[in-house]
């Protein structure tokens, strides 16, 4: 349950020193592209925060975006963070079960009417409510009635941002994101198959520090997190503008780094923080593990074509159009001929021949 | 809220498709006539051989006859920036390139991006004068028929959408290469049944010449 103690005081209670706060609050200042004198501000914010409620809604998801953030590296000030929200409700982390879980979420959201935080990870079923339910409500009443009393929602992952995998044609469940069917809370798309645990901690901290939600591009995600293409920030793009591709995954250019769009990168389509904020704990992030950008946190990564194909590659079978029209060509040009033929021969048939004997009958 | 991925996703897929298919029935139904309805028989005395004048003239076409470029030199000099810059944009561009090696099964290097820039630029800017060139030039607007419009838009359209597409200028980027795809299509539909036909119909009108000329005996 939220309690009255400041987010300051959770986190002296877990031995984070004053430096290690600060720090903090001039990375997320910077994260976020917020001048350096936003930080004491942030700070202060921060330190007289109450932890929110937030309450955590998994529909048709697969946990991958729960265990990109609590498994993501060792406890750093963003963890902690996130560990001192009041997170409660969330079906895998909750020791709860059955009922009394059921109950936490309402006494929850009574608590804290129009002041929670709603989180959602996966897409919400349509074509049969039966297709997902928990502790028997339909994800679609379970998402409108705790909508209802939330501050504001963040859909986490492509699932609840933009539908993801179960949306992924032919989408057999009606899957569709959290945005088709709440439309009156503000919402924040946090997409990526699974996003980056840094983003959510950042939306988190904005909306601790500011009492609002970041800016938002025109995908509802936060604009300083994907404001930049994964191919315009890659530090293999040198190699690109100098034509210099990997052709196989084992060749030389793949040994020497260079750039991954002939092996199906997705990067210049893909707009996400990967390439600078990386992954596990900044170690690295796909791109550099030499595998191509999957574009997944784009809405339809899942059907835009084959992911070792490049990204100018068309979704169909070029190949077998140029045969079949070929073919289809050779063929009515087959008829057309045959045609011509006749007209040809018609001509010849009608022509007469003219003698000059007849041409000077005719003067 | 993805209607720009949706957008995209159709005009790669289905869209390139149809498109693809009209090209392609129509490019091949075309040439085939041609070829099918073939020429008169000559009933003089061949004075040389067909073969060998044909297929030098379709190389010696290429240079630029110095008597039209004194009448009209910005004829000529628009002309070949805008198609050298053009071949250089479709077919040295690796992302071009890869969807010819997927088509065709094989491919050829590419050239550095900012090579491939400039080139697109130059291009972007020949066809802009020769359209200034068609609307100011009275000789040019008394020949010039509306199909010649179409052809410039449809010609036109890739080069900018693609030029706006490689430096996002665009927000947000699916649109722009769907846009750029779309443009495309556009082209491959028209082009059977226009005068971008050309593209082919230009060697084998070449050939003729030369091979008519080599059967007389002079040169071509």
């Amino acid at each position: 349950m939220a309690n009255s103690k400041t987010l300051g005081e959770s986190l002296r209670r877990h031995g984070v020193t004053r430096r290690g706060f600060l720090k903090f609050c001039s990375a997320t200042a910077s994260l976020m592209a917020l001048p350096p004198t936003m930080v004491p501000a942030i700070a202060a914010a921060l330190e007289r925060a109450k932890r929110p409620s937030v309450i955590w809604l998994s529909f048709q998801e697969c946990t991958g975006c729960t265990e990109s953030l609590t498994r993501s590296h060792a406890p750093t000030v963003e963890s902690l963070i996130f560990d001192h929200v009041s997170l409660d409700y969330h079906h895998t982390l909750q020791v709860a079960s059955g009922e009394a879980a059921e109950a936490a979420r309402e006494a929850a959201m009574h608590e804290n009417q129009g002041g929670y935080l709603l989180v959602v990870d996966g897409s919400i079923p349509l074509a049969d409510p039966g297709y997902s339910t928990i502790a028997g409500i339909s994800n679609v009443d379970m998402l409108r009635e705790t909508a209802a009393g939330a501050a504001a929602i963040i859909a986490v992952g492509t699932c609840a941002a933009f539908g993801g995998l179960p949306k992924a044609d032919p989408n057999p469940t009606g899957a569709v994101p959290v945005s088709e069917i709440i439309r009156d809370k503000p919402i924040v798309n946090v997409s990526g198959c699974p996003p980056i645990p840094v983003v959510i901690t950042g939306v988190l901290a904005h909306f601790l520090t500011f009492g609002a939600l970041p800016e938002l591009d025109r995908y509802g995600r936060p604009m300083v997190f994907y404001g930049q293409s994964i191919h315009d920030r890659c530090y293999r793009r040198p190699f690109y503008d100098k034509g210099l591709f990997a052709e196989t995954f084992d060749d030389e250019g793949a040994r020497k780094g260079w750039c991954l769009y002939k092996m199906g990168c997705k990067g210049p389509m893909t707009y996400n923080a990967c390439a600078t904020a990386k992954w596990n704990n900044g170690t690295g992030w796909p791109v550099e593990a030499g595998h191509g950008c999957l574009g997944c946190s784009e809405p339809d990564f899942w059907d835009a074509g084959g992911f070792y194909n490049a990204l100018s590659i068309p979704t169909s079978d070029v190949t077998g159009t140029v045969v079949t029209g070929a073919v289809a060509g050779a063929a009515l040009g087959a008829a057309a001929a045959l045609l011509n033929r006749g007209t040809q021969g018609e001509a010849r048939e009608k022509h007469a021949t003219v003698t000059v004997d007849d041409l000077e009958k005719g003067v | 809220m993805s209607e720009p991925m949706d957008f995209l996703l159709l005009v790669r897929g289905t869209g390139f498709d149809v498109a693809l298919t009209i090209f392609v029935i129509g490019v091949v139904l075309r040439l085939f006539e041609i070829f099918s309805l073939g020429r008169g028989v000559n009933l003089a005395e061949p004075r040389g051989r067909e073969f060998g004048p044909g297929m030098r003239t379709i190389l010696t076409r290429n240079v630029p006859d110095p008597h039209t470029f004194r009448r009209q030199p910005l004829t000529v000099v628009i002309g070949y920036l805008f198609h050298i810059g053009l071949l250089i944009s479709l077919l040295l561009f690796v992302p071009h390139i890869e969807l010819f090696k997927e088509t065709f099964g094989f491919g050829w290097p590419g050239l550095a991006t900012p090579i491939v820039d400039a080139a697109a630029v130059i291009t972007i800017i020949a066809l802009l004068a020769a359209l200034w060139h068609r609307a100011s030039n009275p000789v040019m607007r008394r020949i010039t028929r509306a199909e010649d419009w179409l052809v410039w838009l449809a010609t036109f359209l890739p080069m900018l959408t693609g030029y706006l597409a490689y430096h996002r200028m665009v927000d947000p980027y699916p649109l722009i290469l769907g846009l750029h795809l779309l443009s495309v299509e556009l082209l491959l539909v028209l082009f059977p049944f226009t005068k971008l036909m050309h593209t082919f119909t230009l060697f084998i009108a070449r050939w003729y010449n030369g091979a008519m000329n080599g059967y007389r005996g002079v040169q071509s």
